[in-house]
């Protein structure tokens, strides 16, 4: 149900683009995936594909999604490390002073569009 | 073959619908509440004691959202607020299209407080701007101390963090200040309240927070 509410949200995004652009379709979307956005990448290229379908402007938009690595800082020891790997504890000292730098993001990147 | 770089949010559409409407009901005077919360936290109770004790000196409209049913609104109506029951159509959020319709809905009446009751869930509605002024959480203390651990997100974005079913307490094992210092590291600023609606420990600080906020808004 998630991935769906964010694929509407997607598809008029992208519609909006394309009126202000004037495209007439677009063939290829790229999205950066964070590891820890919570988006799980399978079912929503499935709803996706379903979803375009009702859309002249996207219904030829190939959805190419880049994983982007979820990296944590630790604000005792000043390192970073993998978030999926090792969780809120710093691998390096131990400590749960730590914040997300990167990997919960979901961004269109880039669309590629027929002139 | 043309590349267009847009380095946008996916929900970038909600976005500007959500500021577009917060900025009209800033306009109005008008302060909208999204209370979000899991399934059972005791969203509607705590909304039908803050009605009751504040619809004398405040114009108070609630828009339930839910998947289905209009259980809650009818509760809301009984304690004698308008309400409007918002159906998801099987989403788990309102996201800020959907508000504003629940908001034409409530008609054209001026209200100084509209509360969105979202969907009960504590993960997809933290990630959706409606346009409200303030962000209302609610955990309950079945629920345990450990969820800032779990939905870091939905601490993060929230206002306010009301800790509900105090009087239950005795019969869990709720570390009160372990759930405070866990929300604080999430979100500094957050504001906690600890409520009974059973007993009505605790809702003169939660009601004069709420009446300042509503002030304030106006200003």
């Amino acid at each position: 149900m998630h991935e769906m509410g964010i694929i509407l949200h997607l598809a008029k995004t992208l519609e909006e683009t394309a009126e202000q652009e004037k495209i007439q379709k677009i063939t290829r979307v790229a999205l950066e995936v964070g590891e820890v956005s919570g988006i799980m990448t399978d079912y929503f290229t499935d709803c996706w594909n379903y979803f375009r379908k009702k859309h002249p402007v996207l219904e030829e938009a190939e959805l190419e999604i880049l994983t982007i690595p979820a990296v944590t800082w630790c604000d005792s020891c000043k390192q970073t490390y993998p978030t999926v790997q090792y969780g809120r504890t710093c691998p390096h000292c131990g400590s749960g002073e730590t914040w997300l730098l990167k990997g919960n993001e979901c961004i269109i990147k880039e669309i590629e569009v027929e002139e | 073959m043309k590349i267009i770089e847009l380095k946008e949010t996916v929900t970038a559409s909600n976005d500007r619908d959500a500021a577009v409407l917060r900025s009209e009901l800033k306009e109005k005077g008008t302060l909208l509440i999204n209370l979000m919360a899991s399934p059972g936290a005791g969203k509607t109770t705590l909304l039908e004691r803050t009605i009751r004790d504040l619809k004398d000196t405040h114009r108070i409209a609630v828009m339930e959202a839910d998947v289905d049913s209009d259980v809650d609104a009818v509760r809301i109506e009984k304690i004698g607020a308008k309400a409007v029951q918002a159906h998801t159509d099987g989403m788990c959020h309102m996201d800020a299209g959907m508000t504003r319709r629940a908001l034409e809905a409530l008609g054209d009446e001026p209200f100084d407080l509209v509360v969105l009751e979202n969907v009960g869930n504590l993960i997809c509605p933290a990630e959706f701007d409606t346009g409200a002024g303030k962000c209302v959480m609610l955990l309950s203390v079945p629920e345990g101390d450990d969820k800032p651990l779990k939905y870091p997100l939905m601490f993060s974005v929230s206002d306010v963090l009301i800790i509900t079913k105090t009087d239950v307490a005795p019969y869990f094992d709720f570390d009160f200040d372990a759930c405070m210092a866990r929300a604080r590291k999430l979100n500094p600023n957050i504001q906690i309240f600890t409520v009974s609606a059973k007993t009505g420990e605790g809702f003169d600080a939660w009601e004069q927070w709420l009446s300042k906020a509503v002030s304030d808004w106006k200003e």
